[in-house]
């Protein structure tokens, strides 16, 4: 037995409260009814995505993709299209009303709002076997750069590109690599910065475990085109699985000759070595990562001079991360125009970024710049958790900001989330709902960069120190209006006095929610209350005698005995000996513990 | 050349000189605290910043170079509150015992809050409690004090690559120690003090013990001493600093005077131990050089930082290393043998000071067995420049308006040779004016050696006696030792002639003059004036060769028999040992 | 291998193209393939793969199957991730694939040729190599 067509009804949340699950029922129905139930095969799928064109119905092998599907269209979807092999055009995605013809599937915008680049192989090759990589056009932009290209070329396809680096900042990547390239000097060096260390982000180690080649590539063209026969990747101790991926590929690159001795034949010599960090977030700053790569303790050094004119051992060294060596060999490949056509005015190319937090479709994504926020977390992400109300989306880790639903439709690019006082960062993307206290978010960050201040200069160590205890303060419902001012004040001088990035950027979470979110800081501090519930000691929970039916379920649960109460009568909590865990309101079938 | 404009006033400096610099030339004066011009910038504090006109940050001004038009502004509301904010935030985690600190009045933190008015604290004190390290017996760590500005590890790594310093812990918790949090007395630290001649506050000083010396002075009674101080060379340029004079001013005879009047029964002069000094190691370098008994190069060891360094990184050096005791012990060890005898002084009632421009010094004197080589301890006790500064103010003396006094006889009066021992290449120089006679029997036409004399990191010399040539090589600031030995012992395993027959080793940059017991904020520029100030007194001697002093003769003659004889084996010379880095 | 001559390679590319057209690989025509990021792994890739295995074996489709590796898929809240591609059947991508669900996986889809219920995800975006 063998099916001729498999109709796809998708079966996201989204779509489910969309009667997708009717859809299903007067399909299998109709194709039993009309005969052809052995031709045809209904199933029911996980979330597609595009929510907002939901119902979504797709059929294999004609890929023909049906949007906002009624289910009074099953009768027609099965008499046509099973029936009669044709598709039921009036239902086929149309990029708007008024397009006549309907779109071939891979044209479809959902279906472009996601665009490879960076992640092209991951997930579709083996990343231990580099045939599979060299199959897809793998080393080709290599043999471009050895045998056809001049090293100005190089540069020049990189300016046209428009690629900028995807470590946080976005400096013009052509920029980098002609500051090495000009100077003369005995050696230089090419480093890959894969110390990925934001709360939330993981791109850089889904990239190397999932397409380790094409980060080595990028580093042997760069080598060829500044002069450098030597490459380190410095990434975290923490990624084994990227670490043993790209030990392996290393390996099958020298033994195909496409690192080591006179590569290729063409009589350059290039080689990796890989260096481990020990976690610090500080050697994901350039010059600090450089320090540990030299073995010493790794905190930043003034700039100038740039890694690119004296970096490792005093040599001019490029750098860039994981993310943008990635887009190396696609440049080379189709060329800086083809690239340059994606993306913003002045932020080219895609954007990885991983999503999580109260997202129904977390993930990696990797989306054109100038793609809205709106777009990432409703289409590609399918939309909130739990259909909760969305509150914000954290960019940029501890450096970034949060962004409100108010910019949801701002596109995004390195100018744009500047702009809103967040920044791009490497790419996490963390998103809120209503149950989420932005203070205590901000808190948390903060508290992270306590930990992770190299402890260098002054006003990042003593800065994160003082801003966390005020804002603990203010979860603690201790604080005062004038510990805003003083957050703002610490927040400035750090901006503005700070060595390095961490410390520049370790007040945004802070200040972008003071912001935005400023009436969330003021309940805190005058009414000493958390309407999230995230700040433990400004909740109170209580117990409502209407909803309590004396099961006495809270009262197993609760580690501290503080709530007692007759069987079968209505339970009281002493709040003078509650610690706030939340066991009871979670252990409740009734609703009956309140959150306050 | 580079044109750029400071506040709007135009500046014209070498390429790649700094903003902070740039700005000092048209007499603009940005505050700075991690910053010295000693040392390579460090960019810790964040109060130097400036604006640059299209430039969105604020820049360091300590490692920005000024480039080509650029526009500067060094002052507004801005960057002032900013400083501000930081002096703010560093004083919440800094001790508010001011009064009873060592650097109170001479601390730069304090002199930057006075500057910026500051009148309140707003943020909350956040003091870590962290205990005191005096293990090393001449340096004090009080790590609570530190504002991390990372002078003393620079220091310590880069200037003097001792590696005894390190920074431990991050975030708040980083704090200054020995690499594995040991004691900084079992550390490889060599004590030459350069840490807490850099320390901007009070983070790091020299052990006090004026305190000792005042009760010992003021004993009354049976239980009284005869006590007796010698100040060495260095001291005599520096200590007026502290009393607002300008550097290299000479107050040998203010100080004779200031001794006394602190009360001191007799005050005898290093430098004539120096000469001493000079009497004996000469005649082991012509020794080794003319006779070929021992090993060359000869080394010297008058510093005991260097000693030390010595005895922990270069062992193997020890067979070229001068058994003469350095001007210090030799003074103590003639004090309670000759002048004992002489004065007619029990020495087991002589209370010996000395006044060094050193911490190391303080450990020197109880280094080792030969420093009893009285039968009693030669020198009881050493301060430092910076605690004979604090005796005087404690004593009510008014040091400058003094009338000149004279030190006691005849372990007081020195010659030109003995006084440059202050200065790098003094040694060498004084060495060389005695040798050369030693050698060849005649006197020197002109004794004035410069080819070892400046602020140069290694100098090199080639000195005719009389058709033999002498090589020989100065090198000062422990960080610029290695390059020297190394290429001796580059010639000593490839069977080479030694590049050089006689070294001077000072552990410190400038020599003693700036020792780490100096008075603060020592730079180049203060380093050549206190210089200028050795050579000057070296000129104005009637005798500017040791072996001419008069007293150094009497002394031979009297007591000491011949140079490098047996007696002053028994008193002047020493040995060394081979040293773990880590006691423990 | 011994290291190669530019020719070399791109003859290599050629063949290992080629491959992928033909959709089959080392003479086998089913393609099990196993998301084995860390996130797939954390989730329990590597019992799923196990499982596949196994199944394959039972079900004595070992000659035709061959059962890869690869890096996320990017569906992280999926995971583990599978995708199989065999003639006759459209290439799908399943989710959640626990050992259990793989164990079916091998019986419906492989053997039985039906999709199965709820796992079927997508990967929506195009791939510009292919392009």
């Amino acid at each position: 037995m063998a099916y001729k067509n498999f109709i796809l009804v998708c079966g996201g949340t989204g779509c489910e409260s969309s009667r997708a699950d009717e859809i299903y029922q007067n399909l299998v129905r109709e194709a039993e009814a009309q005969g052809v139930k052995n031709d045809v095969q209904v199933v029911k799928t996980g979330c597609f995505g595009f929510c907002e064109k939901g119902p979504i119905v797709k059929v294999l092998p004609s890929e023909s993709f049906y949007v906002e599907v009624k289910p009074e269209d099953a009768k027609e979807i099965i008499a046509e299209q099973v029936v009669k092999g044709r598709e039921v055009k009036r239902l086929l995605y149309k990029k708007d009303a008024k397009a006549a013809e309907n779109v071939k599937v891979e044209d479809i915008e959902f279906y472009q709002k996601q665009f490879r680049i960076v992640l092209r192989n991951c997930g579709v090759i083996n990343p231990e076997n580099i045939d599979e990589y060299i199959a897809r056009d793998g080393y080709a932009a290599l043999e471009k750069v050895l045998f056809q290209m001049k090293p100005e070329d190089v540069i020049n396809e990189l300016k046209i590109s428009g690629l900028r680096g995807r470590g946080g900042a976005g400096f013009p990547t052509w920029r980098k690599w002609e500051f090495s390239r000009v100077p003369q000097a005995d050696q230089k060096y090419v480093v890959c910065n894969a110390d990925e260390g934001d709360p939330g982000a993981y791109m850089d180690r889904s990239t190397i475990e999932g397409d380790p080649h094409s980060v080595i590539e990028a580093m042997t063209i760069c080598g060829k085109t500044i002069g450098a026969t030597k490459g380190y990747v410095y990434i975290r101790a923490e990624y084994p699985l990227a670490i043993d991926r790209l030990k392996i590929a290393i390996q099958q690159a020298h033994d195909y000759g496409l690192l080591g001795k006179n590569i290729l034949g063409s009589g350059f010599d290039f080689d990796l070595e890989i260096r481990l960090g020990a976690g610090a977030f500080v050697c994901g700053e350039e010059t600090a990562l450089l320090q540990s790569v030299e073995g010493k303790r790794g905190m930043p050094i003034p700039r100038p001079p740039f890694p690119a004119v004296k970096g490792l051992w005093g040599k001019p060294t490029v750098i860039n991360n994981v993310e943008t060596w990635a887009n190396i060999p696609v440049i080379i490949n189709k060329g800086g125009a083809w690239f340059a056509k994606i993306g913003t005015e002045t932020s080219k190319g895609t954007k990885v970024f991983a999503l999580t937090g109260k997202i129904n479709n977390s993930g990696l994504v990797e989306v054109p710049m100038g793609t809205t926020l709106r777009e990432i977390i409703f289409d590609i992400g399918g939309g909130i958790k739990g259909g909760k109300k969305f509150k914000g989306a954290q960019t940029g880790g501890p450096s970034g900001g949060i962004i409100t639903a108010d910019y949801l439709d701002t596109p995004i690019d390195y100018e744009s989330l500047t702009a809103l006082g967040s920044m791009m960062g490497s790419g996490g993307l963390i998103v809120m709902d209503e149950d989420d206290c932005v203070v205590n978010i901000s808190k948390f960050y903060m508290e992270f960069c306590v930990d992770e201040s190299c402890g260098k200069c002054a006003p990042c160590r003593v800065g994160t120190n003082q801003m966390h205890a005020i804002l603990e303060k203010i979860t603690d419902g201790k604080g005062t209006r004038e510990d805003l001012d003083k957050l703002k004040k610490i927040g400035m001088a750090m901006k503005k006095a700070a060595l390095c990035g961490l410390g520049q950027t370790a007040p945004n979470p802070t200040l972008s929610t003071l912001k935005y979110f400023e009436k969330d800081y003021l309940e805190h501090i005058d009414e000493r209350k958390c309407v999230a519930g995230k700040c433990k000691k400004l909740v109170v929970f209580e117990i409502d005698p209407a909803k309590c039916i004396g099961c006495g379920l809270c009262a197993r649960r609760c580690p501290v005995n503080c709530i007692t109460g007759e069987k079968k009568q209505a339970h009281v909590i002493d709040k003078m000996k509650c610690i706030k865990c939340g066991e009871c309101y979670n252990a409740c079938k009734f609703g009956a513990i309140v959150k306050k | 050349m580079v044109n750029a404009k400071i506040n709007g006033i135009p500046v014209q400096v070498a390429e790649g000189t700094t903003i902070l610099d740039a700005a000092k030339k048209v007499d603009v004066k940005i505050p700075t605290l991690c910053y010295s011009p000693d040392l390579s910038p460090w960019a810790a504090c964040g109060i130097c910043v400036v604006k640059v006109e299209k430039n969105p940050k604020m820049l360091r001004a300590c490692c920005t170079p000024i480039e080509e038009g650029m526009s500067v502004i060094t002052h507004d509301p801005e960057i002032v509150a900013t400083r501000k904010t930081v002096i703010e935030l560093i004083l919440s985690t800094h001790p508010d015992d001011c009064l009873q600190c060592p650097r109170n009045q001479d601390c730069e933190l304090q002199r930057l809050a006075a500057d910026f008015g500051i009148r309140e604290q707003p943020f909350d004190k956040r003091l870590r409690n962290l205990p005191v390290d005096d293990s090393s017996g001449s340096l004090i760590v009080n790590a609570e004090k530190c504002v991390r500005c990372g002078r003393c590890v620079t220091v310590c790594q880069q200037m003097q690559n001792v590696w005894a310093i390190e920074f431990l812990g991050r975030g708040e918790k980083m704090r200054i120690a020995p690499a594995a949090d040991v004691k900084l007395g079992d550390s490889p630290c060599i004590r030459c003090g350069q840490c807490s001649a850099h320390c901007p506050v009070g983070a790091i000083y020299e052990n006090d013990q004026t305190r000792e010396v005042w009760d010992n002075l003021m004993k009354e009674g049976p239980e009284a001493k005869k006590c007796v101080v010698q100040i060495a060379p260095a001291v005599r340029v520096a200590l007026g600093e502290a009393f607002g004079l300008p550097p290299g001013t000479n107050l040998t005879k203010k100080i004779y005077a200031a001794l006394r009047r602190l009360g001191f029964d007799a005050i005898f002069d290093t430098n004539f131990a120096a000469d001493l000094t000079i009497m004996e190691e000469g005649t082991e370098f012509v020794k080794r050089f003319a006779k070929g008994e021992g090993q060359l190069p000869l080394i010297t060891s008058c510093c005991p930082a260097w000693v030390d360094y010595m005895q922990k990184y270069y062992p193997d050096m020890i067979p070229n290393f001068s058994t003469a005791k350095s001007p210090q012990q030799m003074m103590g060890a003639m004090i309670k043998t000759y002048w004992a005898g002489k004065a007619g002084v029990d020495p087991a009632n002589i209370y010996s000071v000395s006044v060094m421009p050193c911490t190391a010094k303080k450990y020197e004197n109880g280094r080792d067995k030969s420093m009893w080589s009285s039968g009693h301890k030669d020198v009881d006790v050493t301060l430092t420049t910076r605690e004979l500064a604090r005796m005087i103010k404690q004593a009510g003396i008014d040091l400058l308006n003094l009338p000149d006094e004279e030190a006691d006889s005849p372990l007081g009066p020195y010659t030109g040779a003995g006084t440059i021992f202050g200065a790098t290449g003094g040694v060498m120089e004084a060495a060389l004016r005695t040798a050369y006679t030693l050698v060849t029997g005649e006197e020197l036409k002109d004794v004035n050696f410069t080819g070892v004399r400046g602020i140069s990191g290694i100098k090199e010399a080639r000195v005719n006696i009389k058709g033999t040539e002498v090589r020989v090589a100065v090198a000062h600031q422990m960080g610029n030792i290695a390059q020297v030995l190394e290429e001796v012992r580059k010639a000593r395993a490839e069977g080479k002639e030694t590049p050089w027959h006689f070294i001077e080793v000072m552990a410190c940059r400038g020599g003693c003059i700036g020792g780490g017991g100096q008075p603060y904020g020592c730079t180049d520029e203060v380093r050549k004036q206190r210089m200028r100030g050795i050579y000057d007194d070296d000129e104005r001697q009637t005798y500017r060769c040791s072996h001419h002093n008069p007293l150094i003769k009497q002394v031979y003659q009297e007591f000491l028999g011949e140079p490098c004889g047996h007696k002053s084996h028994e008193l002047l010379h020493t040995h060394y040992e081979e040293k773990p880095l880590y006691l423990k | 291998m011994a290291k190669m001559t530019l020719d070399q390679l791109r003859k290599l590319r050629e063949e290992k193209k080629q491959d992928l057209t033909r959709r089959e690989v080392e003479g086998k025509e089913i393609q099990v393939i196993v998301g084995m990021g860390t996130c797939g792994i954390a989730a329990g890739a590597k019992q799923t793969f196990d499982e596949i295995v196994k199944a394959v074996e039972e079900y004595g489709l070992g000659k035709d199957v061959i059962i890869r590796q690869t890096g996320c898929m990017g569906l992280c809240y999926v995971e583990p991730t599978v995708e199989v591609v065999m003639p006759g059947m459209p290439t799908v991508i399943y989710g959640k694939m626990t050992a259990d669900a793989a164990k079916e996986l091998v019986r419906k889809h492989l053997v039985e040729k039906t999709l199965l219920e709820n796992h079927i995800f997508d990967r929506p975006a195009v791939d510009i190599v292919k392009k």
